[in-house]
């Protein structure tokens, strides 16, 4: 009996196991069955949806009368559009530019061992709290030529001042960048510091020894080690600078004109107040495939060298 | 209910409030479901108005309010419902849109009952053209709006000792007056439905009446880039010497209380500002002035809000949306409307003593205008060409207004490109 029964309990304790072990296999792919099913269907499906839109002649609502690309080649010829693609690769290449080096600055004075850091560092820190709503009503007020800046430093008497920027639709664009840097640089530099502390002494002693002066040491040291901390600063920056749709609305309005649209609110004007949404749809799809553009080469350089380093 | 009725005892426990709805309920009692964004104060209580006199038809109001100005929002919430084959019986649509919406097929008829009350008596030929799709009636008018007024400060010109200017080139000489005593001429607010609403008020009264229908409403390449269109685009760039710098994003109403603090002396506005001078407790006539803009007494561009009609799923709500159609043009519900909103009747046949004078005048100028075909559509408010198109007019007409380095001769070829590129 016994020896009986011992082959099969041991012929059947693998197969227990391997049906635990299934099913301990499965459970993750099982509970994350349903976000990956939503994901793939609201972001990857409404991607496709868009542009099958974008080929389509819908105006107020969708409608699938295939037109090829005919809203592409309309794009391609609207002023517009191009004032608004234009915009973004300035406004996009300043921010993002202006915070790095700027959120860098900032963190290598406060990485000197100062007094008082922690609250210089939450002055700094804060604007990343508020909306970009409220930090684009603000900056309009302050940069309002006939109630802001402008005005105050003409109440001191110096008559000539000018600084018309955000009616100025040459600059206006700028004023963008302004509102931007200010409250997104305290927050890079954060990521910077974070950075910088969790550099090991022994590395800049070392350089130390060998004599480096200290502005070489942040070249060639410090900084290469922070190239993880400027890869995910460049990220978030990036997406902030191209999905920037509150900002405009809030302190511009898109004006002067529409000086100052961004693809973001070309999109939306065109989709859902000027009935054209095979348009909107199309400048969608340039908008996706811009930053594909952009962040697949990035991605990829990035991801690869660090796997070889 | 009714099916209630047959048992007794049911009919004792519910009392009175059955039999009271009963007595007063018509053949067929429905539900409407009325999607609206008259949501602020005044509107939301005029609002109210209409719902009160279709329940004492016996139907059910539904209020399908989405706030947001300008209707954005609610565009959006209706164009959702209308997909999933859902829409409500009636909703607030105005101008070329009730064609766009006809033509996708999804607006019942309201013949019988524009038959009925003879609407086509009513209703100026320019308006009922509007209201119908394919020779059908599918939507009604609730209001009156007229967008060529000027509004003005008495105090404020008082000051620089100059009168009320009765054409744009008026405007031009009383500005330097106004200035030297520290008033800003032209309160204005520059976002891009603002500045179309200055230019086709200057197109009108540069052009008048016949131009402006070819150029705004028809779409006549000619039309658009011609030496007139040409010339009132310069006066229109001229108009930007009477405004101030800080106007760069400004909202309508900031501009208007400008006008009511003294700091600017006139806005070009349709007849909604009255409100603001009203809630500032100014009367008409004596703490403030409107008259039709400088060039324009001869014309009216009119902005109508209307409710469009869905079709009805049953009889019963059929029934319950002709009474809704035939309550919004009955004198009870325009007169409450309007007092409210500070527009007019869309009707021309009421007794108009109970509004102010901004409204009678108004009133007598729609009338005259209607006609002696003065009277046409507010392309900058969406009553005379489709959003796609009024969308590419702004652009230009922005463009050129805020750049400095535009010519006119560019802006008038771009405006007769936008009439014809679209799909």
């Amino acid at each position: 009996m016994s020896t009986s029964l011992s082959p099969a309990r041991a012929a059947r304790a693998p197969v227990k196991r391997s049906a635990l072990g299934a099913l301990t296999d499965w459970i993750p792919r099982l509970v994350l069955a349903p976000s990956v099913a939503v994901s793939l269907f609201f972001v990857y499906g409404f991607m496709i949806w868009t542009f099958v839109l974008s080929l389509t002649n819908s105006r107020m609502l969708p409608s699938y009368d295939f037109v090829g690309f005919a809203q592409y080649a309309q794009l391609m010829a609207n002023d517009r559009w191009w004032v608004a693609a234009t915009n973004l690769v300035v406004f996009g290449g300043l921010f993002v530019g202006i915070c790095l080096v700027l959120g860098a600055g900032l963190a290598i004075l406060l990485d000197q061992r100062i007094r008082q850091e922690g609250s210089l560092r939450t002055i700094y820190l804060y604007p990343m709290a508020l909306s970009f709503i409220v930090t684009g009503v603000v900056w309009k007020w302050l940069l309002n030529p006939s109630l802001g800046l402008q005005a105050m430093v003409r109440g001191w008497g110096f008559e000539g001042f000018t600084f018309d920027w955000l009616v100025n639709p040459d600059m206006a664009v700028y004023t963008l960048v302004i509102a931007a840097v200010w409250q997104a640089s305290g927050f890079v530099m954060a990521l910077f510091l974070a950075g910088l502390r969790g550099i090991d002494d022994s590395i800049i002693k070392a350089a130390q020894l060998d004599g480096a002066s200290l502005p070489r040491i942040y070249a060639r040291v410090v900084m290469p080690c922070l190239r993880p901390v400027v890869f995910s600063a460049v990220m978030i920056l990036s997406h902030i600078a191209i999905k920037s749709f509150d900002l405009v609305v809030a302190l511009t309005g898109g004006g002067p004109g529409y000086a100052s649209d961004l693809p973001a609110t070309f999109m939306y004007t065109h989709a859902f107040t000027r009935a054209q949404i095979g348009l909107g749809s199309a400048s969608a799809m340039l908008m996706l495939g811009g930053v594909l553009a952009i962040l697949i080469p990035y991605l990829y350089s990035e991801l690869r060298s660090r796997r070889h380093g | 209910m009714r099916s209630l009725l047959r048992f007794p005892l049911k009919k004792t426990l519910l009392g009175f409030a059955v039999t009271g709805a009963v007595a007063s309920a018509p053949v067929q009692a429905g539900e409407v479901e009325v999607l609206h964004w008259w949501t602020s104060g005044g509107e939301a209580r005029a609002a109210n108005v209409l719902k009160e006199l279709m329940e004492a038809e016996g139907h059910t109001w539904k209020d399908f309010a989405v706030a947001g100005g300008g209707g954005e929002t609610a565009m959006t919430v209706l164009k959702s419902r209308a997909m999933s084959g859902n829409p409500p019986s009636a909703a607030q649509i105005k101008g070329p849109e009730i064609q766009e919406w006809g033509e996708l097929g999804l607006l019942g008829n309201l013949d019988d009952v524009a038959q009925a009350e003879d609407w086509d008596s009513l209703l100026p030929e320019v308006v009922a053209n509007i209201m119908r799709h394919d020779g059908h009636y599918v939507a009604v008018p609730v209001n009156v709006h007229r967008v060529n007024w000027l509004w003005a400060n008495p105090q404020a010109l008082n000051k620089a000792g100059v009168e009320v200017p009765t054409s744009i080139d008026d405007m031009f000489e009383i500005a330097d007056d106004l200035r030297e005593v520290g008033v800003i001429p032209l309160a204005h607010g520059g976002q891009p439905w603002q500045d179309a609403t200055v230019f086709e008020t200057v197109v009108l009264a540069e052009a008048g009446p016949d131009f402006y229908r070819r150029a705004l409403v028809e779409l006549d390449p000619e039309a658009l880039n011609s030496e007139t269109m040409i010339d009132a685009l310069t006066t229109f760039k001229r108009m930007r010497t009477l405004m101030d710098d800080g106007m760069s994003g400004r909202d309508w109403n900031i501009a208007t209380s400008m006008v009511i603090g003294g700091q600017a002396a006139m806005q070009l506005m349709g007849d909604w500002a009255k409100g603001e001078f009203t809630a500032a407790g100014l009367t008409p006539g004596e703490d403030y002035i409107c008259v039709p803009a400088p060039g324009t007494e001869s014309a009216f561009t009119f902005n109508i809000d209307s409710l469009a009609m869905f079709k009805a799923r049953d009889e019963e709500a059929q029934a319950a949306q002709d009474d809704l159609a035939r309550l919004v043009l009955e004198p009870t519900f325009q007169e409450a409307f309007n007092l409210a909103k500070g527009s007019i009747p869309a009707r021309s046949d009421l007794d108009m003593s109970a509004f102010d004078s901004c409204a009678q005048r108004s009133m007598a100028d729609f009338k005259a205008t209607s006609e002696n075909g003065g009277l046409v559509p507010s392309m900058a408010h969406g009553m005379a060409v489709r959003a796609s198109v009024q969308g590419a007019i702004f652009d230009v007409v922005t463009n050129f207004f805020n750049d400095p380095d535009m010519s006119p001769e560019a802006a008038a070829e771009r405006l007769a490109n936008a009439g014809s590129s679209l799909l």
